[in-house]
């Protein structure tokens, strides 16, 4: 374990410092031993100011542990670990060191730390994070890492993520259109200001952080949550898609439990690590939705 | 693994988190808070007034000489300081619901997203900026 540090080797030293006295003289004796006694002060010293200087660098991190397969681990838990700090170190940094250097059986997912994969969206200090992309000099310690709220359990930090894909994938998360362009070889063009306007909709990672924000999604399981209806925007609004599409993507996201739900308290864009301005996408489809569906005659 | 298995927080989680709630929260929930508070204070009101309505029928001199049951029940709930003080807390109420609702009303046209935060601190000053100035109108008379 590395909290452990090599022993000075001063042991064989002072042993065979011990030895030559007990021949010398008396008094050079009483000087070898008082000699010895400051060396062991020093050495003793020094040792407790790189204690204290590890210790600065270490990071205290408070990490929920749960297994449901272990007994005595069924009881969810915190574990303390002290992580030593590198410039530049992220939270699934620490996670990792703590996981290979401490106890192997902690478990959590992560693949290309980069904020790309979203598989690592935490509840670090109290807020949804992706652990790669939260640096640790940001926080406060100890650092509390929990697993996503709002979301089952199945082991440690990892949550279940099956009831957020079913709602994403019930918006119809990919493209498709009945207006096809006329020649068989006809590419289907977009023009610049529309790529614009569905910019930002589009850097979804399926991290689920916003999901487990969003406190209508935490009491109402049918709702679709921010990411699903922020991916039926990004549809929606590809005017590639045709005017017969948009509507029936309308129709879905109108429905009861889609874009009404919501009650703007703006927590999914606070916490978004793609900093996609969901809770504009979702007021612009609510009026969509009315637009298409206000008649004055 | 089966659901079922799996390890569910349940709501015990939920409570001790409004420290860590943003802007966006705090004015969802002073919002139903005080939408909640006027509806109440409708129903009180209508109540209170229309039980004290008798004075319709009530003679001519006694409306006259302002001891009919209206004129009497609102002389005596001005007298109490608690209700002058619950006027206040009512005038606080209604401008914060009046100025949030402004704010969720641009919200929803899609204006001034991005500043939805400050537009909240905003109508919190203004509320408490207003109750101030009306405290000596609202207390002027008064006895203790």
């Amino acid at each position: 374990m590395s909290t452990q540090r090599p022993e000075p080797e001063t042991e064989t030293e002072s042993a065979k410092t011990d030895a030559e006295a007990a021949e010398g003289a008396p008094k050079e004796r009483r000087l070898d031993e008082k000699r010895r006694r400051a060396e062991e002060r020093e050495r003793k010293r020094v040792e407790e100011a790189e204690r204290v200087a590890a210790d600065a660098e270490r990071y205290h991190l408070k990490v929920f542990r749960y297994d449901p397969e272990v007994k005595g681990k069924q009881e969810p838990r915190f574990d303390d670990f002290h992580v030593p700090y590198e410039t530049g170190m992220t939270v699934l940094d620490a996670l990792i060191y703590a996981r290979d250097e401490f106890d192997a059986s902690l478990t959590f997912r992560h693949s290309c730390r980069q904020a790309i994969c979203g598989s690592d969206a935490l509840f670090v200090n109290g807020r949804q994070r992706l652990g790669c992309q939260t640096q640790l000099s940001d926080l406060e310690q100890p650092v509390r890492i929990e697993p996503l709220p709002h979301q089952d359990v199945v082991k440690d930090l990892v949550v279940d993520m099956e009831h957020f894909y079913d709602q994403m994938e019930s918006v119809e998360p990919y493209f498709q259109t009945t207006d096809r362009p006329d020649g068989e070889l006809e590419e289907q063009r977009q023009s610049r200001e529309n790529r614009e306007k569905i910019k930002t909709s589009t850097r979804c990672i399926w991290c689920g952080a916003c999901m487990s924000s969003c406190n209508i999604a935490a009491g109402d399981n049918e709702y679709l949550g921010p990411a699903a209806i922020n991916k039926a925007y990004r549809f929606a609004m590809d005017e590639r898609e045709g005017d017969e599409m948009k509507r029936r993507r309308l129709e879905i996201i109108e429905q009861e439990n889609g874009v009404w739900r919501c009650q703007t308290q703006f927590s999914c864009t606070e916490v978004c690590p793609k900093d996609i301005p969901l809770t504009e996408h979702i007021q612009e489809l609510k009026r969509e939705a009315v637009k298409s569906n206000l008649k004055f005659w | 693994m089966s659901m079922s298995q799996s390890y569910d927080r349940g709501l015990i989680e939920d409570f001790g988190r409004w420290r860590e709630f943003s802007a966006g929260m705090w004015a969802w929930i002073f919002h139903k808070f005080t939408g909640w508070v006027l509806v109440g204070y409708l129903f009180t009101h209508v109540a209170v007034l229309s039980t004290a309505l008798t004075s319709a029928s009530a003679d001519p001199a006694t409306v006259a000489a302002n001891q009919d049951l209206y004129t009497q029940t609102i002389r005596t709930l001005e007298s109490l300081l608690v209700v002058r003080v619950l006027e206040v807390g009512l005038l606080a109420v209604a401008v914060f619901h009046i100025l949030n609702g402004t704010r969720l009303l641009l919200v929803d046209l899609g204006i001034g997203l991005e500043s939805q935060d400050r537009s909240f601190y905003a109508s919190l000053i203004l509320t408490g900026a207003i109750v101030v100035a009306s405290v000596p109108t609202f207390l002027a008379g008064v006895s203790l």
